[in-house]
């Protein structure tokens, strides 16, 4: 436990000190970068040790809060959970001192450091929180900081209206918790949440409510359909770093507050499973979806986190229906596979966010139609996107294969119940995930092959450059741990024991024997990967033997004769995806201009499209109107006048003191 | 350790697998009243292919390179995996069947990509309507292996070929049948024969699978040639095997089944290129979906 204050602490002196220091750009970076650094660095010391020895730790201190005790726990899955936290904090401070060199003045730096590392330290001691006070007071720390991220760049409009956004998402969502807390620390008669296991026990109506409450208030801050509108704006326009560390750890932190709530709720109703397997796979289709459909490299990889929150849900959804079941493999395997997916995804969507950066850094845009050829100009960031793509949509033999092996695995465990209604759920994840996965490789070799194949599609992108070592460095230890952990697959699952343990209350023996009937697979399966990847050698070896000293020609390509290809000729990311989009325009809802080509000598000709989120145009944007408006009938009471002011204190005060006298 | 029987499927395919598509195109050639290319033509193309240098377009980088070797080197990995019906494979664990579908989607990727990394619009409409056809194609396969699963009640896909016996299919044979008829389209599907694409079109601006292929050139056109050919045997295998429920232990007698079989199913595709014109491409999705939903129906009619 002293590790992980030691962290807290260093993560805030040394944000501290990098505005303390803004007078000097370089002294304020070394400062801000040089806290995250040795901070995460502690904090995974104490992660990984608690997660090896399997002991929770905890601590206790006086706190002057009134209503709430400072009671800090680390068990199996809070440590599991600080690992993405600590570890993409390394890595993004690592990167983000290059990134960030030579944008905005000294107190912009330090501001973003000193954010960014607030950020961590909220996550962390959100995981670390045993008390429902101290919980709130992080996950404010932990919400509001990002704000002061996104607005980085704030003398565009754009930014500061994406920054709104972002405020009123998460105060949405932070409502639900504080009426969820406040309700459990009512009836508990105090903020520990040993205390609230003990109200909600036998009492399932309750239970309900709250899974509700934190269903909502957790899932918006994870980016579930349709509370997801807020990441599609936040993350394009934050510093690419921060949107690494906000994709890659914060919104797992929702994920993480929702399986904590589930713990303290004791065993589960189906319905709660079947409820998450539903927003799972509507999140996850309709992430995907809207992922292919956007123009922005950025705005692409912020859907596609809808998508794989989408997929961790379902993975614990299946565990959930499990646990109310009595069916300890669904229990187990999904947990597994939804724990699993929260750490893979930190690793490639943090890796993608990385590579984003990298390539609006050398570029100077991140829309599709203005990139193009990145791979032979900036090789290190290709290779490693690449290996993030593949790894995101779930390719063998990297790590985002692994998590899905094993949903696939529950939902073909469950196609084999003898209960109709499990084997049919278990078909319709088999069915959702296939999609998923397609869809995804639709949406990912637009996304790498738009940007990085083929030839530039603009001037800029043609005078790319790779970019510092460290923010290569960064991406490439990223996509190194990508192809780790799908090669140490039978380990990390066997190491997951002690952590779905402590998400679904089993006993750890049953976890390990459940987990081992996918650990044998598994290694057979990485036994192939290693076939593969040695076949694959063989082959490029057997085709360099037969090409060596033959001819190697170099031209332009097949155009039915026509010698002089341009860039602009090459097929657009828009195109590449259109019979997609159109097959799904249900949920898709793609905006076209077309100014067709008429007469007989047509002069301009434009199409033009564009994707908006429907569930912002069509539900949350006329929700808030609506409020708008019924609240703008209450500034009759507003008119400036203050003495009426004072009239409204003194009245409410009287009427407070009449209500407590009676 | 792999003995003498499991890699019999494994040898087969890799010597067999072109003679596959030269029986197709004699079937066809035979239906229109011609005489056909002779049976080794596949392997000859390929061998001609592997004796040429190589020209590459002027965008092109390491991808384009990559793409061929590992779309090969994934068929043959998955021919570790994939039983040939009574035939058990050299590997066989719980879920390996997931481990085939996602072989297939990473070479299936690296074709795609591949094709993008040449520039050239024909290419990449290809490319597009490929990861299109695929995203649907991906589900209809696990779907119709689901059934297959739970009619054999086994998570690999060696103990669920040795499940379908003469008595499964009279167990269950609407299921199976519908399961046996999402198999057949997948196979066209995937394979990108006529009524989804057509192998020997001319036009570029209607191909699928041939277009993403138009600048390989050299020993780079020989390794997708003989994987597309490999591809073919294994998901025609995979239908072969279901719809031949011989099992009877004898190495020689289900091993002279399939290869029987394997030869019908050219000759079926053969018929099937010779009676119909390929679909318009907005009717090739509805073509997929409909097929998958037959396998839906056939996992109800077991459910009870």
């Amino acid at each position: 436990m002293f590790e992980f204050l030691g962290a807290i602490l260093l993560l805030l002196v040394g944000g501290m000190a990098a505005v303390a220091s803004r007078a000097r750009p370089a002294l304020c970076q070394t400062a801000g970068q040089s806290g995250a650094v040795a901070g995460s660095m502690l904090g995974l010391v104490a992660a990984v040790r608690i997660l090896v020895s399997g002991q929770p730790e905890a601590m206790t201190a006086t706190w002057l809060m009134p209503g709430g005790g400072f009671h800090l726990q680390i068990d199996a899955l809070a440590a599991f959970f600080l690992l993405p936290v600590f570890g993409l904090s390394l890595v993004t401070a690592v990167y983000g001192r290059s990134y960030l060199a030579g944008r905005g003045d000294g107190s912009g730096l330090a501001w973003c450091w000193f954010h960014s590392n607030l950020l961590t330290a909220g996550m962390a001691s959100v995981i670390a929180a045993h008390d429902g006070l101290l919980f709130l007071v992080s996950w404010e720390i932990m919400a509001l900081s990002p704000f002061f991220l996104v607005i980085f760049d704030d003398r565009r409009a754009t930014v500061r209206h994406a920054a709104w956004i972002y405020l009123a998402a998460t105060h949405l969502g932070t409502a639900f918790l504080l009426v969820l807390f406040v309700l459990l620390g009512n009836l508990a008669g105090g903020s520990d949440f040993d205390g609230y296991a003990a109200v909600l026990k036998g009492n399932p109506g309750l239970a309900s409510l709250v899974f509700i409450l934190a269903l909502i208030g957790f899932g918006s801050k994870a980016g579930i359909v349709p509370v997801h509108v807020w990441l599609p704006e936040a993350h394009p326009v934050a510093p690419s770093h921060a949107s690494a560390l906000m994709s890659g750890a914060m919104i797992k932190v929702g994920i993480y507050g929702l399986v904590r709530i589930l713990t303290l709720l004791g065993p589960p109703q189906p319905w709660w499973g079947w409820l998450l397997i539903a927003i799972g796979a509507s999140s996850g289709v309709l992430g995907v979806l809207f992922a292919m459909a956007q123009h922005d490299l950025k705005r692409l990889l912020a859907y596609s986190s809808v998508e794989n929150i989408g997929i961790i849900l379902l993975g614990i959804g299946i565990g959930v229906v499990g646990l109310a079941t009595g069916m300890l493999t669904l229990t187990v395997i999904g947990f597994a596979a939804g724990l699993l997916h929260v750490v893979n995804h930190s690793i490639f969507k943090g890796l993608l966010f990385l590579g984003a950066g990298a390539v609006q850094h050398a570029s100077h845009s991140l829309e599709f139609e203005q990139l193009g050829g990145l791979l032979k100009r900036m090789p290190w960031t290709g290779a490693a996107f690449l290996a993030g793509a593949a790894a995101i949509v779930g390719l063998p033999p990297l790590n985002g294969f692994i998590s899905e092996f094993l949903l696939f695995y529950s939902g073909f465990a469950a196609v084999l119940d003898p209960a109709p209604h499990i084997a049919v759920a278990g078909l319709i994840a088999i069915i959702v995930m296939g999609l998923i996965s397609g869809l995804a490789a639709a949406c990912f070799a637009k996304a790498f092959g738009v940007a990085f194949l083929g030839s530039p599609r603009s001037a800029e992108a043609g005078n790319a450059h790779e970019v510092a070592r460290p923010m290569w460095a960064a991406m490439a230890l990223l996509a190194v741990l990508c192809l780790v952990i799908g090669l140490a697959a039978p380990l990390v699952v066997a190491a997951l024991a002690d952590v779905v343990t402590a998400a679904t209350g089993v006993a750890t023996g049953l976890v390990r024997a459940q987990l081992a009937t996918v650990t044998g697979p598994l290694t057979t399966t990485i036994a192939v990967f290693g076939v593969l990847i040695g076949l694959a050698l063989l082959a490029w070896l057997f085709r360099a033997h037969l090409l060596w000293a033959r001819r190697i020609g170099s031209g332009p390509v097949w155009g039915c004769g026509y010698l002089f290809p341009s860039a602009r000729m090459q097929y657009t990311a828009s195109s590449f995806v259109q019979p997609l989009t159109t097959q799904f325009h249900l949920f898709v809802r793609n905006r076209e201009t077309l100014v067709p080509p008429q007469g007989y000598f047509p002069a301009a000709a434009s199409y033009s499209s564009d994707s908006r989120d429907p569930w912002l145009r069509l539900l949350i944007a006329p929700t808030f109107r609506w409020f708008d408006r019924m609240m703008s009938r209450l500034n009759v009471l507003q008119h400036g006048h203050i003495h009426v002011y004072v009239l409204y204190v003194a009245a409410t005060l009287v009427a407070l003191l009449l209500w407590a006298s009676l | 350790m792999p003995d003498f029987a499991s890699v019999i499927s494994p040898v087969c395919a890799l010597v067999l697998a072109p003679l596959l598509l030269a029986l197709i195109n004699r079937t066809k050639a035979f239906v229109a009243g011609r005489r056909g290319p002779p049976l080794l033509q596949p392997y000859f193309d390929i061998a001609k292919y592997l004796q040429r240098g190589a020209v590459y377009g002027d965008a092109t980088s390491w991808v384009f390179r990559l793409g061929p070797v590992v779309n090969l080197a994934v068929l043959f990995a998955a021919l570790l995996i994939v039983p040939w019906g009574a035939i058990r494979s050299p590997l066989s664990f719980s879920g390996d069947l997931i481990v085939v579908a996602g072989l297939l989607a990473l070479g299936r990727f690296a074709i795609v990509l591949a094709a993008l990394d040449t520039g050239s619009s024909f290419e990449g409409m290809g490319a597009s309507r490929e990861v299109h056809f695929a995203a649907l194609a991906e589900p209809a396969l696990l779907l119709a292996l689901a059934v297959l699963a739970r009619v054999t009640g086994a998570l690999s896909l060696t103990p669920i070929y040795q499940g379908i016996t003469a008595s499964a299919w009279v167990a269950a044979l609407p299921t199976l049948a519908l399961a046996a008829m999402t198999l057949l389209v997948l196979a066209l599907v995937e394979n990108s024969r006529i009524p989804v694409d057509d192998p020997t079109t001319h036009l570029e601006l209607t191909m699928i699978h041939e277009v993403m292929v138009l600048d390989h050139s050299g020993p780079d056109l020989g390794y997708i040639h003989y994987a597309a050919a490999l591809k073919l045997w294994i998901l025609g295998g995979l239908l072969v095997g279901l719809v031949m429920p011989l099992r009877s232990g004898a190495l020689w007698l289900d091993g002279s089944a399939m290869l029987l079989g394997m030869a019908i199913l050219a000759v079926v595709i053969g018929m099937i290129e010779s009676a119909m014109a390929r679909y318009r491409l907005v009717h090739v999705p509805q073509f997929i979906v409909g097929a998958a939903t037959l396998s839906v129906v056939g996992f109800i009619l077991i459910l009870v």
